[in-house]
């Protein structure tokens, strides 16, 4: 049995990923971030006896590629093999979802209407006659609605019934103008019995849309002499009817035309508008006054939540992985496969995992403002003052996403149209100082301003990321990536609850994800850091050492001991080769060849800065942040202007490998992580050189 | 004839041009946003940079620069 491609179309907001979820129940494989589906999701399951794959494309309101999402959903349309499109359409926002459904129209594809959310359209009064409109658009018509899962199976036995049936043809019809040339032009074909796969009437709808493909081919045809004085014939009939030379326009008004219609004819028993919810809730929330308020409370909340409940599974699991490693090593033995296990890839992988819980709550947290549809009201509330800075209102959801994980927020960025704004915002992500980099910061802080100045200095961190990041912003827009602004259009979706289990998907998938990365990228950093810090290899100095050890009077002298032959080996370890080759670099800034060593470490994972340090300060690895001696070493060891001035480098310079490797792929080559590396790293250093001679001043 | 920029909350018009191009135009089309469009002000933002509309019934947020291109005639 052949497999059953469905694509699944619609409009933003309109519910297609509840739907989706409806449709295939728990056969879900991937989830996404509702309303920020960049990417197109599938999903595969079976039913009747055939093998189905669901592809969810990202939600587009017409099909003209406005922004990059949009585009993945157009491109999929016109380019990829499918057998039937599911147009999803919100049931209480008829015409204007309609609109994208006499484009969808035009394709010629085998096509169902899914009119969701119709309890919602029932409870505001509304009425829609669904054969009526069956009988308008030419296609299938069904009503469902995926938050109470009724019409889904009707809507999968229509989709498999449709899909079995030769292509019907659709009603599009234009208006009489619009006909009438099409009309003229299709006959002319017909009279010189010109043939093709497309028919007569396709034909010539093209020619009038002025299709590029189409004209190309005509072209070439010899018909193409008398055909174009018809076609400029044409065309001039339209521009004077329509008092508008733009073809695009006549062609949407036509489309907007047609819905309307279409509504009139089935649209019944109809209330007044009854966004009254939404409104009452919006005089709060966007509130001229308060609308700003409330939304930094709501987010000073998220990320209370993130941090305090976060650190208490992240003490369990972190546990967890001392233990594992420790068992590792009695199962593997002290030697190098033990070592490479426990020390490079459980301590590794383990740093990483540590942080699940936080990036869990984090995303649970993005997810309902998200699906909620708040997300669009803040847009709303900070464009104007993002706007001032170059940036864009909708770079507010890739900024915030980017003080969880810079991963996804650079993936999110996608939903900004202009590129350069999109340019812009990806070169600013960095500094949102991402999760990996707080065991830095709480490490140091700790060290250095004291436990009751530490939290203050986090905030002020924190802060100054990102104020320095809105400069940076205003600083590229003003001379690198200069040009006209995007447009600030957006809809505003009703405030909807979310469905618990489409959040619950979201938030399963993005762990999945997480825990991938860890265990492959991490896992695959933390085995090279442990072997440049483990090699070249220097039996005489190993041994040596150990006889040191072995003749030690008592526990502590051999603890030194032991401590000293690490230090020294690592001097001598490849890492250590480097950091001492590059120091010079570091020095203005007061750093000795070890922070060189770990801040060159953290571009791999920001993770890896303090457990390098652990290493490098003669501890032993598996420091982690909370560790009292690794403090005290740190407060013995560095001076509190260096201490300052690296904590500003890790506030700027390059966000870890797999961000920048997801950053080259979002904006479009490893031409733009060259100007990132330069930037960040410019910025960075004269930063911390300012901190540190500022700090030498007053200390 | 107003700009959409000169109408305060609560205020309702009808569209009667809209001096955009190519994308911008489409999407305001794809949004319902056209000639003879009715809509009404919703809610402005602070400083008056951006502005809540309902066309039909969707709610849509402009920037004031945008709303300056369009034409209106009130209500």
């Amino acid at each position: 049995m052949n497999e059953l491609i469905i694509a699944l179309v619609g409009q933003p907001n309109v519910g297609k990923s509840m739907l989706i979820n409806s449709i295939a129940d728990a056969r879900l494989k991937v989830g996404n971030f509702s309303g920020v589906t960049v990417e197109k999701a599938e999903v595969n399951f079976s039913a009747q006896g055939h093998s189905i794959k669901i592809v969810d494309l990202p939600g587009t309101y017409s099909l003209n590629d406005y922004t990059q999402d949009e585009r993945v959903t157009k491109d999929f349309l016109q380019n990829e093999h499918y057998d039937l499109i599911i147009n999803v359409v919100d049931a209480t926002n008829l015409e204007r979802n309609l609109y994208l459904t006499t484009q969808l129209l035009e394709l010629g594809k085998k096509m169902i209407v899914a009119l969701n959310m119709m309890d919602e359209a029932h409870k505001e009064g509304q009425c829609i006659d669904h054969e009526q409109l069956s009988s308008i658009l030419g296609v299938p018509c069904v009503k469902v609605s995926a938050a109470t899962k009724r019409g889904i199976g009707k809507l999968l036995n229509r989709a498999i019934d449709v899909s079995l049936f030769p292509l019907e043809k659709s009603k599009l019809i234009y208006s009489d103008v619009v006909e009438e040339e099409i009309g003229k032009l299709a006959s002319f074909l017909d009279r010189k019995h010109y043939a093709s796969r497309l028919s007569s009437r396709e034909i010539a709808l093209r020619l009038l849309q002025e299709d590029p493909a189409t004209y190309r081919k005509m072209h070439e045809e010899p018909i193409w002499v008398e055909l174009s004085s018809f076609l400029k014939e044409a065309l001039e009939h339209l521009y004077v009817h329509y008092e508008t030379k733009d073809v695009a326009e006549i062609f949407a008004e036509e489309r907007a035309a047609f819905a309307k219609g279409a509504v009139v004819e089935t649209l019944s028993c109809k209330k007044c508008t009854s966004q009254t919810l939404t409104q009452k809730i919006d005089t709060v929330l966007i509130h001229p006054v308060y609308g700003i308020p409330i939304f930094f409370f709501l987010m000073w909340s998220l990320f209370q939540l993130t941090f305090t409940l976060g650190s208490i599974p992240m003490d369990w699991i972190d546990a967890f992985f001392v233990a594992l490693g420790n068992y590792a090593k009695t199962v593997f033995g002290e030697g190098e496969l033990g070592s490479i296990i426990a020390d490079g890839a459980i301590s590794g992988v383990g740093a990483v995992v540590m942080f699940l819980p936080n990036i869990v709550i984090l995303f649970l947290g993005i997810a309902l403002l998200e699906t909620t549809g708040y997300m669009a009201r803040v847009a709303f509330l900070l464009d104007g003052f993002f706007h001032r800075f170059g940036l864009h209102g909708k770079s507010f959801i890739p900024l915030v996403t980017g003080f969880g994980c810079s991963v996804p927020a650079y993936m999110s960025a996608r939903t900004l149209k202009n590129d350069k704004d999109r340019l812009i915002t990806l070169f600013i992500i960095g500094f949102m100082s991402c999760g990996a980099k707080l065991p830095v910061y709480v490490l140091f802080a700790g060290a250095f301003f004291g436990q009751e100045h530490a939290g203050n200095a986090l905030f002020a961190i924190y802060l100054a990321g990102a104020f320095i990041g809105l400069l940076a912003a205003k600083f590229l827009k003003r001379f690198v990536f200069k040009g006209a602004d995007e447009p600030f259009v957006m809809e505003m979706p009703k405030y909807r609850l979310p469905s618990l289990k489409l959040i619950w998907h979201t938030v399963v998938s993005k762990a999945i994800m997480y825990l991938q990365k860890a265990g492959t990228f991490i896992l695959a950093a933390s085995l090279l850091i442990w072997f440049a810090s483990n090699y070249p290899k220097y039996p005489d100095l190993e041994a040596s050492f150990d006889q040191k050890i072995e003749q030690a009077s008592n526990a502590s002298l051999k603890v030194e001991y032991e401590n000293e032959k690490s230090k020294v080996l690592l001097e001598k370890s490849f890492l250590g080769k480097i950091g001492k080759s590059t120091d010079w670099l570091f020095t203005p800034l007061g750093f000795d060849w070890k922070m060189t060593v770990a801040l060159e470490s953290g571009l791999a994972a920001k993770e890896v800065v303090v457990s390098t340090l652990g290493v490098l300060y003669a501890l032993g690895s598996g420091v982690d942040e909370g560790n009292e001696s690794l403090i005290a070493e740190l407060q013995k060891q560095i001076p509190l202007a260096s201490a300052v001035s690296f904590m500003i480098f890790v506030m700027f310079y390059l966000p870890c490998l797999a961000a920048s490797i997801v950053f080259t792929k979002e904006s479009g080559g490893y031409k733009y992580l060259a100007y990132l590396f330069v930037f960040t790293t410019i910025i960075a250093w004269v930063l911390a050189f300012i901190g540190y001679r500022v700090t030498l001043l007053f200390s | 004839m107003k700009a959409l920029s000169d109408l305060n909350a609560g205020e309702k018009g009808k569209v009667k041009k809209i001096d955009a191009e190519g994308e911008l135009k489409q999407r305001l089309f794809s949004l319902g946003l056209r000639k003879g469009s009715l809509l009404e002000v919703k809610a402005m933002s602070m400083a008056k940079s951006t502005m809540e509309i309902e066309v039909g019934t969707t709610l849509l947020a402009l920037r004031f620069e945008e709303a300056k291109r369009i034409g209106i005639e009130t209500l």
